[in-house]
């Protein structure tokens, strides 16, 4: 795709104007990094940093309808949101595939908003507008460019928001939002993020994306806050072990194959789609566990990539899904699907494939990082 | 960024300086470097090896991606930058000093190398 074709967010002169690296995510350009990646990554685990994540793909439901629609087109019990609240859930094929991992807020007593990685938008958009052929009372609206996303995560986030806003921010949950004002900016302020780490989601109107940004920029100065690009996110959330969709999540894999069929709620009233290809699904994987999604700590400095082979005693025994140098553990770190046989945490003899050379790995449970509280 | 007029570069981004007793200096330009990102992990040829103008003699890890490292010329690796080994970051940091990678007695060398301007313009297009 030539770069005149890529979609730019409202924030594309900003990021320019700090000398960002640009890279095409998902059809967008999106800033990769500003300076160091690493440098970055280290200001969200100890002090704060500021991402434009515009490229995420927001669509609204709304109507008398709107909860029973995203019941029975999601997996997840939406039905059981409170308004204010938001609810990490996925959307399924009739056959169980993932089709994309989202985050659902509830808006509104009849208005809720789904979260779609940006590479995944169109496609959820469009099952979610043919499942909604029997629900006449909601309606599925595109709002992807309805909506700049600023968010700012890391320990000082919450100092530095408090003060560019009057809303109750102690009050406001993790996995909540509700709608306010930040430095003179109407905004859903969420307490979500993809990093490990506090922080805030701010949906806001594309035209007061650089005031907001701007605003942000000066009130996280002396907490140090930095711009943040996607190359720390990623390693951010892979420290975290947070899935991410093309690497952990894929259409060949249902949330039972990757030891999240938490996410499906039978119990809920109604069909959805899926509901009997992932009974089938849980009741094999209960029976006849499939690989396991493990974390891997490098004792050497070679980095694993995805799709790199996972081996124990000359067998394959898995794949690398996600793989980076670990700027917290200082080590080379990844997360893999393994045989059952070789996923217990301390497995020994386990490593990867590093281009024709078996490299020593520790097998370790996920997260690799988890903050202090 | 401006590319050191004293030294010579290949079209897969490796520097060249002069020889001094003997041996010229290789490493990997900012440019490179930039393009890179966060430089992790470097593994160099070892003192004695034979190296191909145009041939992988080594790579380089960043957050990212690995790349290979290529040999701007032909001839027999004389030293490695060990400070390097123990820390990556000085190709970030300081490609064309001590960011260095090794050196190599050279044999043959391609007609193909580019001055500083050459390349300047080379990285511009």
């Amino acid at each position: 795709m030539s770069s005149t074709e890529l979609r730019r967010t409202a924030l594309d002169a900003t990021h320019r104007a700090l000398g960002a690296t640009m890279t095409d995510f998902a059809g967008w350009d999106m800033p990769l990094r500003y300076g160091s990646e690493r440098d970055e990554h280290v200001a969200v685990r100890t002090r704060a940093g500021l991402f434009d994540l515009s490229h995420m793909g927001e669509i609204t439901v709304t109507g008398p309808q709107a909860a029973d629609l995203l019941n029975f087109a999601l997996v997840g019990n939406i039905g059981s949101v409170k308004p204010g609240r938001a609810r990490y859930t996925m959307i399924c094929r009739e056959d169980g595939g993932i089709l994309d991992d989202l985050i659902v807020y509830r808006l509104g007593e009849a208005e809720y908003m789904v979260v779609a990685n940006a590479s995944n938008a169109q496609v959820v958009l469009d099952a979610l507008t043919e499942r909604a052929a029997g629900f006449d009372d909601a309606e599925v609206r595109d709002d992807r460019d309805a909506y700049a996303l600023l968010a700012v995560q890391g320990p000082e986030s919450p100092g530095i928001l408090a003060s560019l806003t009057d809303a109750d921010l102690d009050g406001l949950k993790y996995y909540a939002g509700l709608p306010g004002t930040v430095a003179g900016v109407p905004a859903l302020i969420a307490r979500t993020g993809y990093t490990g780490e506090d922080g805030f989601e701010l949906f806001v109107k594309p035209e007061h994306a650089v005031e907001l940004w701007q605003a942000l920029t000066k009130a996280g100065e002396g907490a140090g806050l930095v711009p943040c690009g996607l190359s720390c996110r990623d390693t951010l959330r892979l420290e975290a072990g947070m899935p991410l969709y093309g690497h952990e999540l894929t259409t060949a894999l249902t949330p039972f194959d990757a030891g999240l069929g938490r996410v499906v709620k039978f119990e809920k009233e109604g069909d959805f789609v899926g509901r009997a290809a992932l009974t089938g699904a849980a009741e094999r994987a209960a029976s006849e566990p499939p690989r396991v999604l493990v974390g891997l700590v490098a004792e050497g400095r070679r980095v694993p990539r995805a799709g790199y082979q996972v081996v124990a005693g000359g067998e394959v025994i898995g794949e690398v899904t996600s793989g980076a140098p670990s700027p917290t553990l200082g080590k080379p770190i990844a997360m893999a699907y393994v045989d059952p046989a070789h996923a217990a945490p301390g497995t020994e003899g386990v490593g990867v494939d590093i281009r024709g050379s078996h490299e020593p790995y520790e097998v370790v449970a996920l997260p690799f990082y988890k903050r202090r509280k | 960024m401006s590319n050191p007029q004293q030294l010579r570069y290949s079209k897969e981004h490796e520097w060249l300086s002069d020889a001094e007793d003997g041996a010229s200096t290789v490493g990997i330009t900012e440019h490179a470097a930039n393009a890179l990102g966060d430089v992790v992990f470097v593994q160099l040829p070892e003192v004695g090896d034979s190296v191909t103008a145009g041939e992988t003699c080594g790579e380089l890890e960043s957050t990212k991606s690995v790349s290979d490292l290529y040999s701007p010329v032909s001839g027999e690796v004389t030293e490695v930058n060990e400070d390097v080994v123990n820390d990556p970051s000085l190709v970030n940091s300081a490609p064309f000093e001590g960011g260095w990678l090794f050196k190599v007695r050279i044999t043959d060398e391609p007609a193909d190398l580019l001055s500083a301007d050459e390349y300047t313009a080379f990285t511009a297009g």
